[in-house]
């Protein structure tokens, strides 16, 4: 069966610096993916390749049997990706739920959305219902610069989720959180996703989290995938270790 | 709801306008005119404004509309009302569509500076050419509207009530787009031009589209003034016209589509009274008057409307 997500070969270097080096990794339908990596190891590197925020220097990668290497954001996103960010990319001065209603109304009013009112019936309704499945309906009347990380990150994802894409790239959603946080984040993002059969890819440096939601796990390190596999071998793998999460982890602590 | 209001009372002042400038005195109804035409130069400056853009060079759309109608004048004997501002907002909204295509690459300081240069080319082709009247410009005579030509007396009372039909139109359509998903994405693309394209919607497009309709606009508002002083010349797209809209749209503010005519009207009577009892020193009353609304209100003088409609 062909992947969803298939890169091969790719590179990219910025000057002298690489910071990716002949990444290939294929993704199938319904994965969730973690991403670990030390600083600098190429993950959002790696996002930012197949979302088409920078073109790859070299290698390809394709979605769902189509060529989509070095294509602006979007038409990634007309393709069937889309993507949170590390920092919540978000518009400050309004409030959650126009985050979302606006997201919405660039999703089904097409390319020129210039005579039906943003603030319809439909739309409305659809926003609520977003804003209620991601447990931020609480915070629709709240403007999106002034709410906490932790609900900002979920604005964001949730309006990464309005095309109901088919691969949804996480950037470190759990990033500047409380530990609490993570897990309740975590939680609702992938009970949220659940019914729409998506395929998640998500950047992480936590490992009790990608143990406990991923199906799989890629370690990057200098540019490279250095271990691809179920997330207890390669949090057990010797190089990881050393690498990239450091000795004092213990496999099986988050058991 | 506010904003439905905002049309209501729109159409309320129109059709008031359109009736009393048969009764007013001239004096007020050519004020009314021009102010109502700068309010439409304004209000695509605004449309701007909203995403975080100030155009400096406004004026270049509103010369372009005035010399459109001038020119068909001119060479074509055309003295249609209706034609002119047609004619008007077409050729200003295609120039704004092939040079948007440049503008909407650039942002801040970059933008304002741009569009004032291109404004300034203007001002030297027109100074510069003889076919287009050079530094004296040339006259426009009194328009008709469909057919109709009023009495010299009745003209500027007819065109008063034609500009107050345009300016409603305008505000109406403008309104309906500022209420839509693109019309959303001016305050969107001003927070965070990233989140917009990673939805799916081209930064460039939508700031193109808002380039254009400010364009349009601004031959509106260029065409009825043409029509209404009965004369154009350079001056009209020069840097200190320019200078003007923003002006105005700093006295109006950018909350409702009604506030850049209702802030026009403020600012030319504010400039009659001053150019008539300090005729030495009238920009300083002005300059006075642009210091206070900055310091005292900062979202211009509609937010006058907002805060006394929140106290009820």
């Amino acid at each position: 069966m062909e992947p969803l997500l298939d890169v091969q070969n790719l590179d990219k270097s910025f000057g002298s610096i690489v910071a990716a080096a002949d990444v290939n990794v294929a993704v199938a339908r319904d994965e969730i993916v973690g991403i670990i990596g030390a600083n600098g190891a190429g993950k959002t590197t790696f996002v930012n390749m197949v979302t088409g925020y920078i073109k790859p220097s070299r290698g390809t990668i394709r979605f769902g049997g189509r060529d989509i290497t070095g294509l602006p954001p979007r038409s990634v996103i007309a393709a069937g990706i889309s993507r949170s960010f590390q920092v919540p990319q978000l518009f400050a001065t309004a409030t959650a739920f126009d985050n979302v209603l606006i997201a919405l109304g660039i999703a089904r009013d097409g390319k020129f959305p210039v005579w039906r009112p943003l603030r319809r019936a439909d739309l409305v309704a659809a926003a609520m219902q977003i804003l209620e499945r991601f447990s931020i309906a609480g915070h629709r009347d709240q403007l999106a610069g002034q709410v906490s990380q932790g609900v900002r990150k979920l604005i964001d994802i949730a309006m990464a989720t309005v095309h109901r894409p088919q691969l949804l790239l996480l950037d470190e959603p759990t990033s500047g959180v409380s530990v609490e946080e993570k897990f309740a984040i975590m939680d609702v993002v992938v009970a949220a996703l659940r019914d729409q059969k998506v395929t998640i890819l998500f950047v992480e440096h936590d490992m009790e989290v990608v143990a406990r939601f991923a199906t799989r796990l890629l370690a990057f390190y200098e540019g490279t995938i250095v271990a691809d596999d179920v997330p207890q071998r390669v949090i057990a793998d010797p190089q990881v270790r050393r690498y990239i999460i450091g000795e004092r982890y213990r496999h099986g602590a988050n058991a | 709801m506010t904003v439905d209001r905002t049309i209501a009372g729109l159409c309320i002042v129109a059709v008031a306008l359109a009736a009393g400038g048969f009764f007013v005195p001239a004096w007020m109804v050519f004020i009314g005119v021009i102010s109502l035409a700068k309010g439409l130069v304004v209000l695509g400056l605004v449309v701007l404004w909203r995403t975080g853009l100030v155009s400096f060079g406004q004026s270049l759309y509103y010369a372009l509309g005035a010399y459109a109608v001038g020119l068909a004048h001119l060479y074509w004997g055309m003295t249609d009302a209706f034609v002119a501002v047609i004619l008007g907002m077409a050729v200003a909204g295609f120039v704004a569509f092939v040079i948007g295509f440049l503008l909407a690459r650039y942002r801040d300081l970059f933008f304002a500076m741009l569009s004032l240069a291109f404004a300034m080319i203007l001002y030297g082709v027109l100074v510069k050419s003889e076919a287009l009247g050079s530094t004296d410009g040339f006259v426009i005579s009194v328009p008709t509207f469909a057919g109709f030509a009023p009495g010299a007396d009745a003209a500027q009372a007819a065109l008063l009530a034609f500009t107050a039909a345009i300016v409603l139109a305008s505000a109406y359509l403008t309104d309906r787009y500022q209420k839509s998903t693109a019309g959303h994405l001016t305050t969107a693309i001003r927070d965070n031009e990233i989140r917009v394209e990673y939805l799916g919607f081209s930064v460039r497009r939508a700031i193109h589209v808002k380039y254009v309709l400010a364009g349009i606009l601004g031959g509106a508002g260029g065409a009825l003034v043409a029509m209404a002083v009965g004369h154009i010349d350079p001056d009209m797209a020069y840097w200190t016209t320019a200078g003007e809209f923003v002006f105005v749209a700093i006295l109006s503010g950018t909350a409702s589509v009604a506030a850049p005519f209702f802030g026009s009207i403020i600012f030319e009577v504010l400039r009659s009274y001053a150019m008539q009892y300090a005729a030495h020193f009238w920009h300083m009353v002005l300059g006075v008057a642009l210091l206070l609304i900055i310091m005292f209100l900062p979202d211009g003088l509609w937010s006058l409307f907002r805060k006394r409609a929140r106290a009820h």
